[in-house]
C-alpha cells in the first residue's frame, strides 16, 4: 500500500539502542521533521505553532504566578499587587500572563477564521475541527476563571453575571437554575470559596487543553495539513519536509507575532484590561458598565441581543455549539473559499458581523445598539444554518488548479490547465 | 529486529500511512520512485518534481545566515530563564525585613530571649560573669570548631551573646533558652534531636554537629539596642 | 443568486438607515465629559518618570492628600528605590519615624496591641484605621486609598463611534497608557462653581471631570496652589531654589505624576527592558526572515 516508511536513521549506537526501546525520537522525526508539508502554505498557517507557543507560555508564566498568588477573598488582590511591586520581575511575568491570554485569543481567532476560509473543517478533517472547537471552549472557560483571580471589581462582577446565566434554567425547571448557581458558587453569593475553586480549575484546565491539543495534532497528522488551494497532496512535488522549510517559516511567523506580544507586555500592559479591575472586589457596589474581556464581546453581544433571559443564554451557547456542525453544514464540493465566488462575499460578511458584534458587546445594551446586535446575531446564525448549506449547493466553483504544484508554478509549470473541477475535486465521494 | 519493527509502527506512523492511502497517489516521501503520471501534461510536473527532489535535499541549512538566525532565536529563549529563575528569590518585601532592631533593656543578667530574624530564631543571652569567664578560659585547641569567645561577641559587650538558634547539624532549635530547659553538659545549649552539646559561647563541644552556632551580622546601635542583619 | 443579492441589498439598506440614526448617549444623564491629554514625562512608549517631579509630588501628597488618604500599598522603602522619587534613605527613615499615622503592632508581652512609629518596611498609612472609621469621619463618603488610583481610573471615549478604530490604532501605536493620570489631573483642576440650575447635595462640590459632577471631596489644591516648593518643611525660603513655582496646575501635575508612579512603580524598568526586547525581536525576526528566504530560495511556493 504505501512505500512510505520512516526515514529516521539513528546515528549513534545509543540512539539505536534507545530507539528500539522507546521510539520517541523517531516519532518526533517523522511527525515534525520529515512530515510532508504542503509547499504553498501561507503565513496564516504559522498560527498553529504560535498557539502551541502561547499555551506553553501561559502554563509557564501561570505556574510562576501561582508561586506568589493567594486564592482567597482577603489575599487575592493584595497578592497580585505584591507580584506587581515586590516579586523579582513579577510585573513582567504578570504582564506576560495577562497579555498572553489576549494574544492567545488573537491567535486562536485568526486560526479559526483561517480554517473557515480554506475549508479546513471539511472531510477528512471533521474530528480535527471538532477537537479544535473543544479546545476553544476549554480556553474560554480557562480565561474566564483566570480573569476572576485578581479579584478586582470586574473579576467579581464578571463572575457574578456569568454564573448567574445558569439561573435562567429556572425557566425550565423552577429551582434547578438556582441550585446549579449555588453549587457553582459554593454559597449563596460569589465569595472567596468561589474564587478558591476557580483557581483550582484554572490551574487544571490548561492541562486538559494540552491533552486536547495533542489529540488535535494527532488528528492533523492523520489527515495531513490543508492548504490554500484545499487540494490534497498528490505528488511528491506538492510537499516539502516540515524541517527546515515549514519550521523556519513558523519561526518567522512566531517572532513577528512576538513583536506585537512584547509591544503590549512592555508598553501597553493594561490596554486590554479594565481600569475597574484595579479596584478591589466590593460585593456592595456594581461598576457602571460590566464588560467582559474583549475576546468574549461577540458572544456577550449575542447574549444581550435576545430579549428573553433563557433565550439569550441558549443563543450564546448555541453560537459556539453551531461550530461543531460546520463540517456537515457546508455542502460545497471544494474546500477553499478562494475558488468559491459567491461564498467568498458571505465569508467576509460573517467576519464583519463578528467584529461588529464585538464592538456592540462593549456598548450598553440600549437603543440602536440592540437593534444592530440583533441584526448581526441573526446573520451569525444565518451564515451557518442558511448560507453554508444553500450556497454550497447553488454555487459553481471557479477554475481550480489540478494540483498544489500547478497552483504554485502555474499551468505551464505543473501541467497544462484542464477544466476546473474535472480532475481536482478535492473530495472524492 | 522485532523491537525495531514495533518502534516503527508508532501511532503517527500508522496514521500517516492511512493518510497516504487516502490521497490515492504515490507517497510524497519517496525520492526514488518516479510518479506514474496519467496525463501528458504532467510531463512538466515530473520534471519539476525531479528538480524539487534534488533541491529539497539541500535547503541551505548550513548557511551562515540561517545559523545566525537560529542562534539569535536560541539566545532570546535562553535569556528568558533569568527572570523566570529570579522570581523565586527573596522578593523586595522580604529583603526589607532582612534587618531588625531589638531593645535589650528587659533582658536581665542570666536571662535569654529569642527573637525572629529572616524567619529564623535568634538567641540573645545576657551571660553571667561566670559564664563569660568559663567561655573565655576554655582551651580553644580542644574544640571541634576552634574559635575564641572574644571573636563571637562585641568588645566591651562580652556579656551579650547573639546567635542564630539553629543547630548546625540538621537544623533543629536547641534547648537552653529558658530556666527549665536542659542546657547540656557545658551549661550552654543542648539539641535534643541528635544530642549536640554547646557551651556558654555557643560552641559545639560534644555530639554530631560540625560547627559552632552561627553568629549573625549585628551591631550595637546604642548601648541597649542591637540591629541584626 | 437572486435571493442572496436581494438579502445583501436589504442589509445594506438597513445599515444606511441605522447610520443616520443618532446614537444613544453613553453616560447616564447624557453628558460627555471630555478629558484632555496631558504631556506627562512618563507618557508613551519611551517616557520615564521625572525624579524631581515625583519628589515634589510626594510633598503635595504629604502636605495635602495625606490628611484624608492613605497609600497602604506603598512602603516607605519604595520612596528610596530606583525608578521612584529616590529620596535619600536616611531622610526617609526620619520621615517614617515622624509619620503621624502610626503603625499598629502587637500583641506585646502583655497581649495588648500597641502603636509604634513606622519603619522603612512599613506602609504609608492615612489617618483612618479602617473603612468604617473613614466613612464615619466623612459623613459616609470614603476617601479611597491612593496607591493604585491612577490605574483604577480611566477616560471613557467621547469621540464619534466611527473614529474609535482609528483612535484605538493611534493609542496602540503610541503606547498611550495615561488615561488615569489625565483623568486625575482633570479632576484636581475640575472644581468649578456649579452652573445655573444645578443644586448640589449637602457637603458636595461641583467638579467638571467627576462622573455626575457632584463630588464629596472638597477642592484639595487651592486655586493659587497649596504647596510652595521654594520653601523647606519649616517654611523657610530655600537659597538658590530654581525649581517650578507654586501654582494649582503645578501642584496637581506633580501629585498626579507621583500617584502614577505609586500605581506603576516598575514603569522605568518596564520600558527600558521593553526596548531591549523590541530591538532583539526586530533583529531576530528580520534574520529569521532572511534565513527563511534562503532556505526556500530554490523552492517556488
Amino acid at each position: 500500500m504505501s512505500n512510505h516508511v520512516s526515514t529516521y536513521n539513528p546515528q549513534s549506537r545509543f540512539a539505536k539502542w534507545f530507539d528500539e526501546r522507546l521510539p520517541i525520537m523517531r516519532l518526533v522525526h517523522d511527525s515534525f521533521v520529515d512530515f510532508p508539508t504542503p509547499r504553498n502554505l501561507n503565513y496564516l498557517w504559522t498560527f498553529g505553532g504560535i498557539l502551541s507557543f502561547c499555551l506553553v507560555a501561559q502554563i509557564l508564566t501561570g505556574v510562576m504566578l501561582a508561586m506568589h498568588y493567594q486564592p482567597s477573598a482577603e489575599g487575592a488582590f493584595n497578592s497580585i499587587e505584591h507580584i506587581r511591586r515586590d516579586v523579582n520581575f513579577g510585573w513582567m511575568i504578570r504582564n506576560f500572563h495577562a497579555v498572553g491570554a489576549s494574544m492567545f485569543f488573537v491567535a486562536v481567532y485568526i486560526h479559526i477564521f483561517r480554517g473557515l476560509y480554506y475549508g479546513s473543517y471539511k472531510a477528512p478533517r471533521e474530528i480535527l475541527w471538532i477537537l479544535g472547537v473543544l479546545i476553544f471552549l476549554a480556553m474560554m472557560a480557562t480565561a474566564f476563571m483566570g480573569y476572576a483571580l485578581p479579584w478586582g471589581q470586574m473579576s467579581f462582577w464578571g463572575v457574578t453575571v456569568i454564573t448567574n446565566l445558569f439561573s435562567s434554567l429556572d425557566g425550565i425547571i423552577p429551582g434547578f437554575g438556582t441550585a446549579i448557581v449555588e453549587w457553582l458558587w459554593g454559597g449563596y453569593s460569589v465569595s472567596g470559596t468561589t474564587l478558591n475553586r476557580f483557581f483550582s480549575l484554572h490551574y487544571l484546565l490548561p492541562f486538559v487543553i494540552t491533552g486536547l491539543v495533542i489529540l488535535h495534532v494527532w488528528a492533523l497528522h492523520v489527515a495531513g495539513q490543508n492548504n490554500p488551494t484545499g487540494i490534497e497532496l498528490q505528488h511528491k512535488s506538492d510537499s516539502v519536509p516540515m524541517a527546515p522549510y515549514a519550521v523556519m517559516k513558523d519561526a518567522v511567523g512566531m517572532f513577528a507575532f512576538l513583536i506585537v506580544f512584547a509591544w503590549f507586555v512592555f508598553f501597553l500592559p493594561d490596554y486590554l484590561g479594565h481600569a475597574d479591575n484595579y479596584i478591589e472586589a466590593n460585593p456592595l457596589v456594581t461598576p457602571p458598565h460590566i464588560v467582559p474581556e474583549w475576546y468574549f464581546l461577540p458572544f456577550y453581544a449575542i447574549l444581550r441581543a435576545i430579549p428573553s433571559k433563557l433565550g439569550g443564554v441558549i443563543a450564546m451557547f448555541g453560537s459556539i455549539l453551531v461550530l461543531f456542525f460546520v463540517s456537515w453544514l457546508d455542502t460545497s464540493r471544494v474546500r477553499s473559499t478562494k475558488y468559491r465566488p459567491i461564498y467568498r462575499w458571505f465569508f467576509w460578511l460573517f467576519l464583519f458581523s463578528c467584529l461588529a458584534l464585538g464592538y456592540l458587546g462593549a456598548k450598553p445594551a440600549e437603543g440602536v445598539y440592540v437593534f444592530w446586535a440583533r441584526v448581526f446575531t441573526a446573520y451569525y446564525f444565518a451564515h451557518f444554518l442558511i448560507v453554508m448549506p444553500i450556497v454550497g449547493l447553488i454555487e459553481t466553483p471557479s477554475k481550480m488548479p489540478r494540483s498544489i504544484t500547478e497552483s504554485v508554478l502555474g499551468p505551464g509549470g505543473g501541467g497544462a490547465g484542464t477544466p476546473a473541477g474535472a480532475a481536482a475535486a478535492p473530495e472524492k465521494r | 529486529m522485532v523491537p525495531y519493527q514495533r518502534g516503527r509502527r508508532s501511532f503517527v506512523k500508522l496514521s500517516m500511512s492511512k493518510r497516504v492511502s487516502r490521497t490515492a497517489g504515490p507517497s510524497p516521501f519517496d525520492l526514488h520512485v518516479s510518479h506514474q503520471c496519467k496525463t501528458p501534461a504532467d510531463g512538466n510536473g515530473r520534471n519539476e518534481e525531479a528538480h524539487l527532489a534534488a533541491e529539497i535535499e539541500d535547503p541551505n541549512r548550513r548557511d551562515v545566515l540561517v545559523l545566525a538566525a537560529n542562534a539569535f532565536a536560541a539566545v532570546g529563549a535562553a535569556s528568558l530563564i533569568w527572570p523566570f529563575v529570579q522570581q523565586m528569590n527573596p522578593d523586595a518585601g522580604a529583603k526589607a525585613l532582612a534587618s531588625t532592631e531589638i531593645d535589650l533593656t528587659p533582658v536581665k543578667e542570666g536571662q535569654a530571649i529569642t527573637v525572629m530574624w529572616r524567619g529564623k530564631p535568634v538567641f540573645i543571652r545576657n551571660r553571667t560573669k561566670d559564664e563569660v569567664a568559663a567561655a573565655a578560659k576554655t582551651p580553644v585547641t580542644e574544640l571541634p570548631d576552634p574559635e575564641v569567645d572574644a571573636k563571637r561577641v562585641k568588645a566591651g559587650k562580652e556579656n551579650w551573646l547573639v546567635m542564630v538558634g539553629i543547630c548546625t547539624h540538621l537544623g533543629c532549635v536547641p534547648k537552653g533558652q529558658t530556666m527549665a530547659d536542659s542546657k547540656g553538659d557545658f551549661g550552654g545549649w543542648f539539641c535534643p534531636c541528635h544530642g549536640s552539646h554547646y557551651d556558654t559561647s555557643g560552641r559545639i563541644r560534644k555530639g554530631p554537629a560540625p560547627r559552632n552556632l552561627e553568629v549573625p551580622p549585628y551591631e550595637f546601635v546604642s548601648d541597649t539596642k542591637i540591629k541584626i542583619g | 443568486m437572486f435571493m442572496t443579492k436581494s438579502s445583501l441589498r436589504a442589509v445594506l439598506g438597513a445599515v444606511t438607515l441605522a447610520l443616520l440614526q443618532p446614537l444613544p448617549a453613553e453616560a447616564a444623564g447624557g453628558d460627555h465629559i471630555s478629558i484632555a491629554k496631558q504631556p506627562w514625562s512618563f507618557a508613551g512608549f519611551s517616557g520615564q518618570y521625572d525624579k524631581e517631579q515625583l519628589q515634589r509630588g510626594f510633598r503635595v501628597y504629604r502636605d495635602v492628600c495625606k490628611a484624608c488618604h492613605g497609600m497602604k500599598r506603598i512602603a516607605f522603602r519604595n520612596l528610596v528605590q530606583p525608578g521612584g522619587p529616590e529620596f535619600d534613605e536616611e531622610a526617609v527613615k526620619a520621615l517614617a519615624a515622624s509619620w503621624d499615622n502610626k503603625i499598629t503592632d502587637g500583641p506585646n508581652e502583655k497581649g495588648k496591641m500597641f502603636e509604634r512609629p513606622a519603619k522603612l518596611s512599613d506602609p504609608i498609612l492615612g489617618p483612618h484605621k479602617n473603612e468604617a472609621e473613614a466613612r464615619d469621619t466623612f459623613n459616609g463618603a470614603l476617601p479611597p486609598d491612593l496607591s493604585i488610583i491612577v490605574k483604577a481610573r480611566t477616560v471613557e471615549p467621547t469621540a464619534p463611534w466611527y473614529t474609535h478604530i482609528f483612535l484605538m490604532a493611534r493609542d496602540i501605536l503610541t503606547g498611550y497608557q495615561e488615561a488615569g493620570a489625565d483623568y486625575l489631573y482633570a479632576l484636581l483642576m475640575g472644581y468649578k462653581d456649579p452652573p445655573a440650575g444645578v443644586t448640589l447635595g449637602d457637603g458636595m462640590s461641583y467638579n467638571a471631570a467627576f462622573p455626575g459632577h457632584q463630588i464629596a471631596m472638597v477642592q484639595p489644591i487651592q486655586t493659587e496652589g497649596s504647596v510652595d516648593y521654594s520653601k523647606d518643611d519649616s517654611g523657610k525660603a530655600m537659597a538658590n531654589y530654581a525649581g517650578p513655582k507654586m501654582s494649582m496646575e503645578q501642584n496637581a501635575r506633580d501629585v498626579t505624576a507621583f500617584l502614577a508612579w505609586a500605581a506603576d512603580p516598575s514603569l522605568n524598568d518596564r520600558k527600558r527592558i521593553g526596548w531591549q526586547a523590541m530591538l532583539y525581536l526586530l533583529v531576530t525576526t528580520f534574520l529569521l526572515y532572511l534565513a527563511k528566504k534562503r532556505i526556500w530560495a530554490r523552492v517556488k511556493h
